[in-house]
C-alpha cells in the first residue's frame, strides 16, 4: 500500500471529522473505564448505553433534542444505580441488571408503539461515524474536557472512593456526591460515544483498555494515562483500518482493541495476567 | 477523665441489624492519650462497636458524642481490602490527603511528609511498591501510616493483629504502643487476647453488651472471661505477665479416645 493509498481518506471531511470524534471517544471511554473497571462494574456501560437507548427512543417519539432527552435519563439511570448500590442490599452487578434493562425495555415498548423511528434507532444502536456532525464533535470534546476536569480535580477523592469506600466516607470524603459525580461523567461519556461506537460497542471500549492498562502497570496514575492512550491509538487505527477494509467502524475500532489486549495478555505472560486481573481478596504473596 | 479530654464516647448506645441486637447499652470514653483495646467472641459487636464510635452506624437508642473538629482515623481490617487494586505504597498513603491541594501529584511538601510518615514506621524503603508485594506486617503499616497521614486525634483499627504470624502481631501491636506513647489516642479491636494483656493499658470484653471494661490485671479474670466468651478460661502469671489460656474441663484426651 502506497502513502498515497493511505492517506487517501483524509481528503474527506467526513472522515476527518469522524477520526477526530472516534480518537477523542477512545481516549474518554479509556480514562472513565479505569473507575468502571476497578469497581467491578463493567457492565455499566453495557446498561447505561442500554439505558439511553430507552431514553433516545423517548427523546426522538416526543420530538426533544437528542443529547437532552437520551442524556438526563442516562444520568438518571447512573444515579439510580448509585442509590441502590450503596444500600449494600443489592450488588452492583443486579442494581445495573435491573434499571438498564427496565430502560431499555421501556424504550422497545415505545418503539413497538410508535414504530416511526426506526432509522434513528439503527444509527443508535450501531454507531454513524461517518455521519457526525459539528454538534457531535463538540459535545464528544466537551464531554472529554468535563471528564478530564472532573478526574483531574478530584483524582485523590475519586480514588479514594474507588479504592476503600467505607475508610474515604470515615475520613471525611462526600462519598455520596463523588458517585453522584462519577455516574454524572459516565452517562455523559456514554451518552457522547455511543453516537460513535454504537450502543452495542461502547461498553467493550470502556472495559478493554483499562484491562490493557491493568496488565501493564500497578500504578493507579499511569493505569489512567496508558488506559487513555490505548483507547485514542485503537480508535485512530481502527478508523483507518475500517475505510481500507470497509468494516464497519465501531466493529473495527473494538476488534483492534481486542486484538492488542490478546498481544498484551500474551505478552506480559498468562500467570502474571491471571493475578494481576484476579480479585484475589486477602492473598499475600511475600508472607 | 477531664471532660475537656474526651475525644469520642457512646452512651449507653444499642445497634440492631435487622431483627438481632448486635450492641446493647454500650458506654465507653475515649480521652486523650488512651489506648484501649476490646475483645470479645465472633459476632459479639467488636466492629459494630468501632463503626458506632465512627458514626458509620446509627445507634438504635442511645446516643454518640464527638468532640469538635476532631479528625479519626481508621485502618479497616486487611481482610477487606483489594490487593490487586493497583496503586502503590505512595499512593495509597497520599489518598488521606483529599483536602487542600487538588492537583493529583503529590507536592514536594507532602513527599517529605509521606517519606517521613513510611520512615517512622520503618517501611521508608516500599513507597514505590505495589501493596500486594508485602508481607502481612508491611500491608499493616501501609494502612496505619495511610490513617496517620491524615493528622488524626484519635486512632481506630479493625483486627489490626489478625492473619499475621505472631512475631508480626507483637510488632504491630509494640508500633502502637510507640505511636500512642506519641500522645494519639487509639482504640482497637482484636482476638489476641495474650497480645492485649501484655501491651494494652486498658480493655473493654463485649459480648453484645459491655461485660467489664478497665486495666487488664484487673479486668481479665477467669469469671469475666467466661462471661465474655461463654468458656471456661484461666488466667496465669508468667515473668510477670498475664497469660490466659482455655480450660478444657470436659474435654477427652484423643489417645484414650481412640483406645
Amino acid at each position: 500500500m502506497t502513502w498515497h493509498q493511505l492517506l487517501e481518506p483524509y481528503q474527506f471531511a467526513f472522515f476527518r471529522h469522524g477520526l477526530i470524534v472516534a480518537t477523542i471517544a477512545g481516549a474518554l471511554c479509556g480514562l472513565v473505564g479505569v473507575y468502571v473497571v476497578l469497581r467491578g462494574m463493567s457492565y455499566i456501560g453495557h446498561g447505561l448505553s442500554h439505558s439511553i437507548f430507552g431514553g433516545a427512543a423517548a427523546s426522538a417519539l416526543l420530538g426533544f433534542n437528542f443529547y437532552l432527552g437520551a442524556g438526563l435519563w442516562g444520568v438518571a439511570s447512573g444515579l439510580l444505580i448509585g442509590r441502590v448500590t450503596r444500600r449494600r442490599v443489592v450488588g452492583s452487578d443486579a442494581a445495573i441488571g435491573v434499571i438498564t434493562t427496565a430502560s431499555f425495555a421501556l424504550g422497545l415498548a415505545l418503539i413497538s408503539l410508535f414504530g416511526t423511528v426506526r432509522q434513528s434507532i439503527d444509527a443508535t444502536l450501531f454507531g454513524s461515524i461517518l455521519g457526525v456532525s459539528m454538534t457531535d464533535v463538540f459535545v464528544v470534546i466537551g464531554v472529554a474536557l468535563l471528564a478530564l476536569a472532573v478526574v483531574f480535580l478530584r483524582y485523590r477523592s475519586l480514588l479514594f472512593v474507588t479504592f476503600d469506600p467505607e475508610v474515604a466516607e470515615v475520613s471525611g470524603v462526600a462519598t455520596g456526591r463523588i458517585d453522584a459525580l462519577l455516574m454524572l461523567v459516565l452517562a455523559t461519556s456514554v451518552l457522547a460515544t455511543m453516537q460513535v461506537l454504537g450502543v452495542i460497542l461502547v461498553s467493550a471500549m470502556l472495559v478493554i483498555p483499562p484491562v490493557i492498562a491493568r496488565l501493564l502497570t500497578q500504578s493507579f496514575a499511569r493505569m489512567l494515562v496508558i488506559s487513555s492512550v490505548i483507547g485514542a491509538v485503537s480508535s485512530f487505527v481502527g478508523m483507518n483500518l475500517s475505510y481500507h477494509l470497509d468494516i464497519a467502524s465501531g466493529a473495527t475500532i473494538v476488534l483492534v482493541c481486542a486484538a492488542l489486549f490478546a498481544a498484551v495478555f500474551l505478552g506480559t505472560g498468562v500467570a502474571g495476567s491471571t493475578s494481576r486481573l484476579g480479585r484475589l481478596g486477602s492473598v499475600r504473596h511475600a508472607d | 477523665m477531664n471532660p475537656s479530654d474526651q475525644l469520642l464516647a457512646l452512651h449507653r448506645v444499642s445497634c440492631v441489624l435487622g431483627r438481632h441486637t448486635v450492641l446493647s447499652n454500650a458506654t465507653l470514653r475515649v480521652g486523650r492519650g488512651d489506648f484501649t483495646g476490646i475483645v470479645g467472641p465472633s459476632g459479639s459487636g467488636k466492629t459494630t462497636m468501632l463503626r458506632a464510635l465512627l458514626s458509620t452506624v446509627r445507634p438504635a437508642s442511645g446516643w454518640v458524642e464527638r468532640a469538635a473538629d476532631i479528625r479519626v482515623g481508621y485502618v479497616p481490617q486487611i481482610e477487606t481490602v483489594d490487593w490487586s487494586f493497583p496503586v502503590t505504597v505512595g499512593e495509597v498513603v497520599l489518598m488521606a490527603r483529599t483536602e487542600g491541594r487538588r492537583l493529583p501529584w503529590a507536592s514536594r511538601a507532602e513527599r517529605r511528609q509521606v517519606a517521613t510518615v513510611l520512615d517512622d514506621l520503618g517501611i521508608g524503603n516500599l513507597q514505590g511498591r505495589h501493596i500486594r508485594d508485602l508481607s502481612g506486617g508491611q500491608q499493616q503499616r501501609v494502612f496505619i501510616a495511610r490513617a496517620l497521614f491524615g493528622g488524626p486525634d484519635v486512632l481506630l483499627l479493625d483486627e489490626p493483629t489478625s492473619g499475621v504470624d505472631i512475631r508480626t502481631r507483637h510488632e504491630v501491636l509494640h508500633l502502637l504502643g510507640r505511636i500512642n506513647d506519641d500522645g494519639l489516642a487509639i482504640v482497637l479491636t482484636t482476638h489476641d487476647l495474650n497480645g492485649l494483656a501484655a501491651h494494652l493499658p486498658h480493655v473493654v470484653c463485649l459480648n453484645t453488651e459491655v461485660i467489664a471494661d478497665g486495666p487488664p490485671r484487673t479486668t481479665l479474670t477467669p469469671e469475666v472471661l467466661e462471661r465474655t466468651y461463654g468458656a471456661p478460661m484461666d488466667v496465669l502469671e508468667h515473668g510477670g505477665m498475664q497469660i490466659i489460656v482455655d480450660r478444657y474441663d470436659n474435654v477427652i484426651p484423643l489417645r484414650r479416645a481412640a483406645s
